[in-house]
């Protein structure tokens, strides 16, 4: 991926997108290969690199009988980059950020799933990390919370953040990511911009109540026909559109076909690597 | 980054919840003996404990030959067992590590902070040991009679001054927690080979339940010099006149190599392995 990219990194259960973040930050220790982040070797450099990236994997995790703030001191404690003097201001911003200033000093324990996933995300944001490595961020928040998380994501790459965003939530990934990737059976088999990836396909949608009447209009041009749509060759609904209506046909809706998310990555990857088909099944599929 | 392990242990109410239950038995043993005062007779029952009513100053020593045996290992499995494979089982592990802790320095942290919870807990058991045996049996200042300290120590009528017993007992407490650190090292190495605290902890305790048992077992005796539990015992040697250094010093010993080289364990395997907690 390229710095200044909202990446989104796709791929179905068990196709090896956590095994690959987790490959990034130095948990998993690849057999083959290497890995690089931000430039330089991982795990080689981790001590150099890592204090650069906040993270969020697999969902939050802390220490159930301290506070949020304690917390978030003593991860900062853990490791080299997070400065003791700036320390107390640093938690401050960030429980600002994911909306949990005014927790107070309650357990983690007493918090429900979407106050940890706030907290796990202001760990996360803490050392203001060029690059942020999130596994599904916005697990276990209500629509709220999801609406939320994605404008604080937009507005850290406005300001310079790389986000990687590893999910298998197509909505999630469509509304945030410039750039996608599709992992399946741990291989990377499709990257691209996503504008590109849903660009028109150069034909248009009719939405008609008798879609046979298109096929008389526009005979040869008709790609698809469908229980009250038809799909049509052109680049231009209006020219579709009046040449529809010159002929007569009702027309109820019209608009450019584009693929959706889903169905590029559909597309692009095999059967969902937790589905286990008996030997041969597969073929027959 | 010590001082962060630190932190986590000693904020815990667990940890203290720990040190309090363990002191609760010698505390009640104390109480039911000055009440009945009914001691057990010299060579049985735990050692020191049939001379702690005519002198309470032997208490601290009665305290830690009450949970030496069982409690205190227990305790400190249960804490040394918890040190990885607790943070790997709540999921901090991977926090810890892309934060990034350093696999290393992570390990020594968390040895150091069981050290620090076995000294403690040993230095606690000790005093308040000598709490209750100040408050409830008679205290003899000087010329104290150690009265047969079990059947074995055959002392009777050697008089040590106080500050013969202060400095012995400082002794015996340096060398149990030697040998708990013989535990916790055991309970380390369980503690990185799986997520699971609570395997880790009974690992540990299996490995001394079973060689408590081969210690008993005559067809056991060549290889019960390599028992890790075999010199526990030893630190009633210190009371004896003069000290009896020979089961000391191989408890020592032995302790030292079981800590290398389980630490040496452990190290291999913690910076080796893949982390998917």
């Amino acid at each position: 991926m390229r710095a200044g990219d909202v990446y989104g990194f796709l791929g179905a259960n068990g196709s090896g997108k956590t095994t690959t973040v987790r490959m990034l930050l130095g948990l998993v220790l690849p057999t083959k290969g290497e890995v690089q982040l931000l430039g330089e070797p991982m795990p080689k450099a981790a001590r150099r690199v890592l204090p650069r990236v906040g993270a969020l994997v697999e969902g939050p995790a802390h220490y159930g009988h301290l506070s949020g703030r304690a917390n978030l001191a003593l991860m900062d404690a853990a490791g080299p980059g997070g400065s003791r003097r700036t320390r107390k201001a640093r938690i401050d911003t960030v429980l600002e950020q994911v909306g949990l200033s005014g927790v107070g000093r309650k357990p983690v324990k007493a918090y429900s799933l979407g106050m940890r996933q706030r907290l796990g995300l202001a760990a996360a944001l803490l050392r203001r990390p060029e690059l942020l490595v999130l596994d599904e961020p916005t697990n276990g928040l209500d629509p709220q919370g999801i609406h939320e998380v994605r404008d604080l994501l937009l507005d850290l790459h406005r300001s310079g953040t790389t986000v990687f965003l590893s999910s298998h939530l197509l909505a999630e990934v469509e509304q945030l990511c410039s750039r996608v990737g599709v992992l399946d059976r741990g291989r990377l088999v499709l990257q691209d911009q996503l504008a590109t990836l849903t660009a028109p396909t150069g034909a248009t949608v009719v939405e008609t109540p008798d879609p046979q009447r298109v096929r008389a209009a526009l005979d040869g041009r008709v790609l698809e026909l469908g229980a009250g749509r038809a799909v049509v060759r052109g680049e231009d609904p209006a020219e579709v559109n009046a040449a529809l209506v010159a002929a007569g046909v009702p027309v109820t809706g019209l608009r450019l076909q584009r693929p959706t998310l889903e169905e590029v990555v559909l597309a692009a990857a095999s059967t969902s690597a937790d589905r286990v088909d008996a030997p041969g099944e597969r073929s027959r599929r | 980054m010590i001082a962060v392990e630190l932190r986590k242990l000693f904020r815990r109410p667990r940890t203290w919840v720990t040190i309090g239950l363990l002191n609760a038995l010698p505390v009640l043993v104390a109480v039911l003996l000055a009440v009945t005062d009914l001691a057990p007779r010299p060579g049985e029952g735990p050692v020191f404990l049939s001379a702690v009513l005519t002198n309470g100053t032997l208490y601290p020593l009665a305290a830690l030959a009450i949970v030496l045996p069982l409690f205190l290992p227990i305790a400190v499995a249960l804490i040394a067992g918890d040190s990885v494979a607790g943070e790997a089982q709540s999921g901090t592990l991977r926090y810890l590590l892309a934060r990034p802790a350093g696999r290393t320095r992570l390990l020594v942290a968390k040895l150091l902070s069981v050290f620090a919870f076995v000294l403690v807990t040993v230095v606690v058991v000790a005093a308040v040991g000598y709490l209750v045996g100040q408050l409830l049996f008679d205290v003899q200042p000087i010329g104290a009679t150690i009265g047969g300290a079990g059947g074995t120590t055959g002392l009777s009528g050697t008089t040590l001054t106080p500050a013969d017993i202060v400095g012995r007992t400082l002794l015996a407490i340096g060398y149990v927690t030697v040998s708990m650190l013989g535990v916790a090292a055991f309970a380390l190495f369980f503690s990185t080979l799986t997520d699971s605290p609570l395997v880790a902890m009974l690992g540990a305790l299996g490995i001394l339940v079973a060689s408590s048992l081969l210690f008993t077992l005559d067809a056991a005796s060549s290889i019960a010099p390599y028992l890790p539990t075999r010199y526990w015992l030893a630190f009633v040697d210190f009371f004896r006149v003069p000290i009896l250094w020979r089961d000391v010093v191989r408890g020592l010993a032995l302790q030292g190599v079981y800590v290398a080289v389980l630490l040496g364990a452990a190290w291999a395997n913690f910076t080796t392995k893949d982390v998917t907690s």
